[in-house]
């Protein structure tokens, strides 16, 4: 068993084996941040650049402490700071940071598969942080991580996923590696944000209401309405959006009494969960962010030996 | 693993190896008093569980154990065709101003209580850190010796020594394969 990619751009090229080593690192790695002192010198000498054309805060961050807790060096450029706004592009700017001899780039783009068009490029480590509306593989194995934590398993459970199925890379990675790993994923939202023929992802049901989706669920997984992408013009207005597709503490109590209740942040308090929920009992939402440390960690190491090892 | 090869331990040697390094524990820390175990995943574990319910037999009280995993701490991670699954370290107690005897089952290059040595450190500040090993096999790439020992071996580097544990982690026989 080993982990022979050299790059992490998507769930849906790992197999199931892949997917259980990284969160059986991740379980490993999670003592490290629970140490006075939290470095270990795995991945010393290594140059990780952390180049964000999106912006993002938790993910970002994340990788960059995931990074310095191994002991590599990180770089962070973000768009307002590169050379992007001078016209320079993808490519370009890639061989040029090559140059400098990178070992890993951690890169979030808005166009789905330009990891894909990168890694052609690059001979050092791809790992996707985020790419257009395709996938978001370190959010997919931190949510399976959370759920792992709690029901110690994945497979046969109901996962409900709620909201804008069609913008969400997130939703994709979650689909992607859940159905892997055994789990029945259910999505609801508004018709104009549920991508057609979702069914064919895998073992997924779609369900016209959110009720149905979220009945006897043991996982409640809710999207972030993104208004910064189309998210304004595919429904008439957030108070209607919460009517229908908000979880509160009403509707939850149709899941399961124990379930889980998720979600990638940031969320749109009062939007898609109510205040409630997201402080409730019920909420892994700050479980989920500490999770997210341990298993950007393991995908470093992973890719790190994968690519040294050819 | 099919277990072809000369047994230079058997089952009543391992267990009586590991009384004896009992015995020396103690006698060298007189006691019980701040001593900790610690094994080095995962032969090691199974060793400092057998040498610990052996000083609490003798001493009348127990001695924590604790397991570190040093696949973090290598030296080699880029020479591994495949990458290493990373196990768990659990250390549930303070190491500071403890005497800790770190245990591994076979002691080769050296190169393993390095790491083991630098993890350890990364949890506080013993006030020393002793090693004890079921089979010493020379060989040595490090100034490294160990405090206690089973059995020496002398051993060429092509040969390989293995320490076979049963179905519930007891150590059975070690086992010398050319």
């Amino acid at each position: 068993m080993g982990f022979k990619h050299k790059d992490i751009i998507a769930l849906r090229d790992l197999t199931k084996e892949d997917i259980e080593l990284l969160i059986s690192t991740a379980e490993s790695m999670r003592e490290i941040n629970s140490r006075d002192i939290k470095k270990v010198p795995t991945l010393r000498g290594k140059t990780i650049i952390n180049l964000f054309y999106e912006a993002s805060t938790r993910t970002r961050t994340s990788f960059e402490i995931a990074a310095k807790r191994l002991s590599a060096d990180t770089v962070n450029i973000s768009p307002s700071t590169s050379s992007a706004t001078k016209g320079e592009t993808l490519a370009d700017t890639a061989l040029n940071l090559l140059a400098m001899k990178p070992d890993i780039i951690v890169m979030r783009h808005a166009v789905s598969g330009s990891h894909y068009f990168l890694s052609q490029k690059v001979p050092c480590s791809i790992i996707n942080a985020g790419d257009g509306a395709h996938e978001h593989p370190s959010q997919g194995l931190l949510d399976m991580l959370t759920i792992k934590d709690k029901f110690g398993r994945l497979d046969g459970l109901k996962v409900a996923i709620v909201g804008d199925i069609t913008h969400s890379r997130v939703a994709r990675s979650d689909i992607q590696g859940l159905t892997k790993m055994g789990s029945h994923v259910f999505l609801a939202g508004p018709p104009t944000m549920v991508p057609p023929g979702a069914e064919r992802l895998g073992n997924v049901t779609v369900c016209p209401t959110m009720r149905e989706a979220i009945q006897d669920a043991d996982v409640v997984i809710m999207l972030r309405i993104q208004q910064e992408r189309q998210g304004k013009t595919l429904m008439p207005n957030a108070r209607e959006y919460s009517r229908y597709f908000g979880l509160n503490p009403e509707n939850l109590k149709l899941a399961k009494p124990d379930a889980m209740v998720m979600h990638p942040g940031p969320i749109n308090r009062g939007v898609e969960m109510s205040s409630y929920v997201v402080d409730g009992p019920q909420s892994h939402i700050l479980k989920q962010v500490e999770n997210g440390v341990a298993v950007r960690m393991a995908m470093l190491y992973h890719v790190c030996g994968g690519e040294l090892a050819e | 693993m099919t277990t072809e090869g000369t047994v230079i331990l058997d089952g009543t040697g391992v267990k009586r190896a590991l009384t004896r390094i009992a015995h020396e524990i103690l006698e060298k820390n007189k006691g019980v008093k701040g001593l900790v175990l610690v094994g080095i995943r995962t032969g090691g574990v199974h060793l400092a569980h057998e040498l610990a319910a052996r000083l609490s037999e003798i001493e009348g009280e127990k001695v924590p154990v604790g397991a570190v995993d040093i696949t973090l701490y290598r030296d080699d991670i880029k020479g591994h065709a495949e990458h290493l699954p990373v196990g768990k370290t659990e250390i549930p107690f303070t190491l500071e101003g403890q005497n800790v005897v770190l245990v591994d089952d076979v002691l080769y290059t050296g190169r393993t209580i390095r790491a083991a040595m630098d993890a350890l450190m990364d949890h506080g500040r013993p006030t020393s850190i002793q090693l004890a090993v079921l089979v010493d096999r020379g060989h040595r790439e490090l100034p490294i010796r160990a405090d206690f020992v089973g059995r020496n071996v002398p051993t060429s580097r092509t040969e390989n020594i293995q320490v076979m544990f049963d179905a519930a982690n007891k150590p059975t026989d070690v086992v010398l394969q050319k």
